[in-house]
Formats: C-alpha cells, structure tokens, sequence
C-alpha cells in the first residue's frame, strides 16, 4: 500500500496505457514539456516522446475531431481538455460526432476515444472555468460519462474507458488533483457500477466526483448526532446504475442528492426521478438535493464558497428528511 | 500622427525572413525610417509615451506584487507587451472602440479607466467596474479568441449605423493573442469581416507563447500572412516599438473607418512574464531567451532615443519614476481598501428581472445570513 494523489493515480494510468497497448497517445494543449494546466502529464513526454505526448494547436474542436479521426482508424487517443468550460468549443465534434457515429455508420463504426477534463469549482478560477457540466453530458445517448472520486478510480477507470467501444469522457474533479489515498496496485475497475462508501440505514447521501468528500463529511458530522447515514458514490454517470441507488434508497427509506451542478434540468432531477418512479411507495420523505446555487459561479472566494454544496448543507438536508428540527 | 499606405502592407507573396517587420525605433533608440509608416510627434508626445510605457509597466508589477501576497486571485502581465499595447491604445480615436483579452492592461490604462478597475475584477470584488461604452474599452474577455466575434458584430453594426467613412467614422480593434489565432471563433471571425467589410482592425500581439506553447505550435507561416488567404491586408510590426505600433494601428483604424475594410496587425513581441501568475515559465523556456528579449525592451529603446534626442533629461526621467511609484503605492493602497461585496450579491446579475428559482435561493441564503445576526453579541 503507498500513498498517492489523485494526480499521480491518473498519470500512472496514463503511463500504464501507453506501455501496454501502443496504439494509446495522448493530445491537448500544454500536455507535452508544461505536463498539463493541472501536472497530470508531467513526466510522460521524457518517457514516450512527442509522437504519443502530443502538444497541440489551441483549437479544442480539432482535438476532439482529431481524436475521432484517430480512434475511427484504429488508434486508442486520450484526449485532454483543459476544463469541461472549454469542451463546449468542442460540442459539436463530442456530441454530434462522437456520440452518434456508430448509429450513423449503421454500427460499424465505434468510437473508442477517451477525452479527460478537468470539472468543478472551488479555486477561485470564476465563471468560464468553474462549471460542473458532466451531468449535461449525461444526457447524450452514445456517451459514457465516468466521474472517479477517489484514487483507486483515478487510477483504475482509464484502462477500461480506453477498453470501452464507447467515446468515454473522464471528469476529473479540480478539487481532488492533490488529494491523497492509500492504492492498492493500482488494478483495473469496473466502469459500471456506483459504490456504496459508506454503510449506514437512516438515509441514502448520493454524490460523485467533488461532491463525494462533502457527502462523507456530512455523513460524519451526522453520525455524531445519531444518524447514520449510507453514502453512495455514483461514479458512472451515464449509464447510471439505479439498482445500486434503489437497493440503497429501499433499505433507507430517504435520499439525499448532492451535486455541484445547477438542479434544474441536472443529473441530480434524473436521479431524483429514477428513485420517484422506482421506489416511491419505499420513501418516507421526499428526495432532496443540495446543488449549486442557480448562478454562474462567482470568482470571490466568499461568495463561491457561498454557491457551492457545502457539508452544512447536507447535513440539514438530512435532517430535514428526518423530520428533525435544527438547532 | 501617421501615415500609410496599406495597398503596400503585408499581405501575400513569400515570406519575408524573420524579424521583417515594421520598426521606427530600433532597440538602440535609433529612429529609423519606413516607406510607408511614419510618426511625427512633438517632444511632449514622445515623452508622453515614454510616461505611459513606464506607468503601465509599474501599475502592472504592483498588481503581480498584490497577487504574490495573497491579496489578488490571479494577474495576467502584460510585462515585455507595453510597446504594443500603449502603441495600439494610443492610436485609438475617441470614438472607436476596443475588445480586450484578459492582459490588455495597458490599453486599458490609455482609454482613461481608472488602473484600479481590473484589480478590482481579480480580486473578486466586483465584475471589472468600467463602463464600456463610456470609455470605448469592452469587459475582459476570459475564453480565448471569443471577442473577436464580438468586435466582429460590433463593427458590422457601425457599418449598419452609417457611421462609417471620413475621418469621424468609427473602427473597432480587436485584440487577442497568438494561440487565440487557432481557434475557430477567430478564424470565423476573419471570413465574416472579410465578406461584410467590416471596419475593424484585428490586433494580435503575438507573445511567442500560449501559455507553455510556443508559437510554432500554433503555426508555419507568419501569422500575419494568414490575413491574404482571408481577403484582407495583414501587416507585421515590431510590437517592441511603441512609435511603428502606433502607425501601424492609427492607418489600418483610419482605413477601417473610411471603409476599407478590416486588416491584421501581428505585433511581434514576447511575453516577459509568466502566462499568469499561475504559471512559471522556466518550466518550459530557457533564460537566454528572456534575456535576448530583454535586450530589445520596449521601454529601454525610448528612453535611449529621448536621451539621444535631448529630448528629456534625467530630471525628467527621474520624475516619471516618480509619479509611477506613486500611482502604484496609490494602487495598493485602494486595492488594500476595498471592501469584499456583500455574499448576497451573488445572485445578483443573473437575470436583470430576477427569476423565480434564482429568488427563492437568494431569500433562503439571506435566512441564513440573518440566522448569525446576534450571534456576535
């Protein structure tokens, strides 16, 4: 067991995928000598050169386009993007190319692409780049949409992406780049299934990504008041596993939805949906859900803080689901 | 003022041999002669510029301090760019109006904002305060390359208005940088100036870097070349030469406003400084490339050509240090002063007539805040 950070778990998967199957490279802007806008690719251009380390124009729709022509053709591209913000200069290549050309090839063609972005708010980096946007992708039939949260996905979930027929795109949660934790080898993990972090039988907290950490903590400080509280890390966005949700939810007879996305048309309505139409008559209170205030993200420290879903959210979230007063 | 004729600028044709650009002022302050640019400033002018060369330098080095010490969230330098920027900013007309990136600081500074205006901005006290169309100078622009669309329907729109064509025609500027030039909004934007003749004049400083990328990864020709295959003149300038980068701009803006149509200036410069303060660029340069530049210093080659003119002396000299040192302990002083927005303005701007989901959130988050009134006694 060493201890690693969330960066360093996905370079290793990085430098991992390259040495096992030479059809992998990587692309995106300032991946090559600067190792990335985050350092995840720090290293890896000394190790396998600018053919496969490949620094590219600033042109976010090329590299993704660039990424499909490359997969179409056999290879097995990650593309970078420096935050999901950005990838929307590339919508058009993800969602009405990527997305929808096994369908319009009448399915011979798959494409195997992984594109990695970074997600989420927290570093006062203000609007343009603080976005959580993964739960939109969630919408698109064709995608694959993964959200790891701890280490051992960071590490784990590229190999199987790049192993996917699917276009899979990674959210990498800016917050958790330093992050540390324990890896136990560093093997392979499933793409398909939500984790259950936490056991506990009074409510069911659901977060991904960032809001996996926030979701514990809550779920700590409510274990000190006597609730006990399960905590279910989605980590597959799309396609979403309701039977890890409902079995949860039907053991807890609550469910609290944590995202950092806005809750209107977002991920978190869609679960709150899928548990309303599956478990209804098994809740005893209505689904809530701490997101995102309904604003762009504000770049003042204070008021981003503000903005965000925040334990203390949670846990009165929580508490309201239970019918317990605060105070 | 300047002259210049642009049927003469750039363009197509085979690809001069690097540096070929248009210079007036060599880094030795040597004043040099071109066949189709000139400046023909009074003494008082030339010190002028020199004055704002040196302001803007130390304005923007007191906000990259601030950010050191915590008090700002990021600073995007514009040190080694002056040149290009006062040069640019100066040859504005009062009527023509200007899209900035997120480093055009010492622009800013020659429309007559206030210098504490983007301080403000990056240290999230409020969205960048100026009024655009009282000063003629747009908001930042964060997403790289997307005022150039912007510029690009404004000036559309001057040209629906009438108003262009004479000298009291308007021109609109767009700035941005070379990694910008591969982004398709700036490429789009190039075809739609083109076909609808657009008054505006597309100014890309070109630093040699997008962030850790150097400049051949952004392209094989001279950016400015890329202007013939659009349909309009480009031109190089040395951006380290305030008196060429303000000729330059003044004629291609007069061009715009008389209804010439749109150009590109590449004002070949160099990024002294990190991309912002989030960045250390040792990590992708070598030193004797900084100190190559620093020899051709925008700033060094003024005060060589006034002191060779006599055109000012060390007194003189000595007193814009001066006034520079104290418009930035001025600056620090009100940054240091201002106070943090009121968390509830958070909801405010999302909406001009707020919104029904938007206003429950913000009468919820105002409970709260009210939850801690007393809490203090």
């Amino acid at each position: 067991m060493a201890d690693t950070t969330y960066r360093e778990a996905i370079r290793e998967a990085i430098r991992e995928a390259m040495r096992r199957d030479e059809r992998v490279f990587l692309m995106g802007e300032d991946v090559g000598p600067y190792g990335g806008a985050f350092g995840v690719s720090l290293g890896l251009l000394e190790e396998f050169g600018p053919e496969r380390i490949r620094d590219t124009p600033l042109s976010e729709s090329a590299f993704v386009g660039a990424g499909i022509g490359a997969a179409l053709g056999g290879m097995r591209p990650i593309v970078e993007v420096m935050t999901v913000n950005f990838s929307l200069l590339a919508l058009d290549q993800i969602i009405n190319n990527a997305a929808t050309l096994l369908h319009m090839s009448g399915g011979q063609f798959a494409v195997p692409l992984v594109i990695r972005m970074t997600t989420g708010a927290g570093r006062q980096l203000a609007a343009q780049h603080s976005h959580s946007l993964e739960g939109w992708y969630a919408h698109i039939p064709g995608l694959r949409i993964l959200a790891p949260a701890t280490v051992a996905d960071a590490r784990g979930m590229l190999w199987p992406a790049l192993r996917c027929p699917d276009p899979v795109l990674i959210f990498e949660y800016g917050g958790l780049y330093n992050a540390s934790g324990e890896l136990d080898g560093g093997a392979a993990v499933d793409i398909d299934t939500a984790a259950v972090r936490r056991p506990g039988s009074d409510v069911t907290i659901i977060g991904y990504g960032g809001t996996l950490s926030t979701s514990l903590t809550a779920a700590d400080r409510l274990a000190d008041d006597g609730i006990d509280a399960e905590v279910v890390d989605l980590r597959t966005l799309r396609p979403l596993d309701d039977a890890t949700l409902l079995d949860s939810v039907r053991r807890t007879h609550r469910a609290v939805i944590v995202d950092e996305g806005w809750r209107s048309g977002s991920l978190s309505a869609e679960i709150s949906a899928r548990i309303t139409e599956q478990a209804f008559y098994d809740l005893d209170a209505p689904v809530a859900r701490v997101c995102s205030a309904e604003v762009p993200i504000p770049y003042a420290r204070h008021m981003e803080q503000a903005a965000l879903p925040q334990p203390a959210g949670v846990v009165a979230a929580v508490r309201a689901a239970l019918g317990r007063s605060d105070g | 003022m300047a002259k210049g004729d642009r049927t003469k600028a750039g363009g197509g044709g085979t690809a001069p041999p690097e540096p070929e650009f248009v210079q007036l002022l060599t880094p030795d302050g040597e004043r040099v002669a071109h066949p189709d640019y000139t400046v023909d400033f009074t003494d008082e002018e030339y010190r002028g510029l020199y004055r704002d060369l040196v302001i803007v330098r130390k304005l923007d080095a007191e906000a990259t301090a601030l950010q050191r010490q915590g008090e700002l969230g990021i600073w995007a330098s514009l040190l080694g760019q002056e040149a290009a920027q006062v040069g640019s900013g100066r040859a504005l007309r009062e009527q023509d109006m200007a899209f900035p990136t997120y480093r055009e600081h010492g622009v800013l500074y020659c429309r007559g904002i206030d210098p504490i205006m983007p301080l403000g901005l990056f240290r999230g006290v409020n969205q960048g305060g100026w009024d655009p169309n009282a000063f003629k100078f747009n908001m930042y622009t964060i997403v790289i390359g997307a005022q150039t669309l912007h510029a690009t329907g404004y000036a559309m729109g001057i040209t629906k208005d009438g108003r262009v064509g004479g000298g009291d025609g308007e021109a609109v500027i767009a700035y941005f940088g070379d990694g910008a030039s591969s982004q398709g909004d700036v490429n789009e934007a190039f075809v739609w100036a083109s076909v609808f003749n657009a008054p505006i004049v597309f100014f890309c400083q070109n630093n040699q870097y997008a962030i850790s990328e150097p400049i051949e990864r952004q392209t094989r020709v001279p950016l400015y070349q890329r202007a013939a295959g659009f349909g309009f003149p480009g031109l190089r300038v040395d951006g380290n030469d305030v008196l060429a980068s303000y000729a330059v701009t003044r004629a291609a803006l007069d061009a715009a406003r008389q209804g010439q149509g749109p150009s590109l200036i590449e004002a070949y410069t160099y990024r002294m400084g990190a991309h912002t303060t989030s960045d250390d660029p040792t990590r992708y340069r070598i030193a004797s490339e900084l100190d190559a530049w620093q020899a051709k210093d925008p700033i060094k080659r003024v005060r060589a050509f006034l002191d060779k003119q006599q055109l000012a002396d060390e007194a003189f000299f000595a007193e814009v240090d001066a006034q520079a040192q104290r418009e930035a302990t001025h600056l620090r002083e009100r940054v240091l002063s201002m106070p943090n927005p009121h968390p509830e303005q958070l909801f405010d701007n999302v909406y001009p007539h707020g919104s029904p989901l938007l206003d429950a959130e913000r009468a919820e988050f105002a409970d709260y805040l009210a939850s801690f009134e007393g809490s203090a006694n």
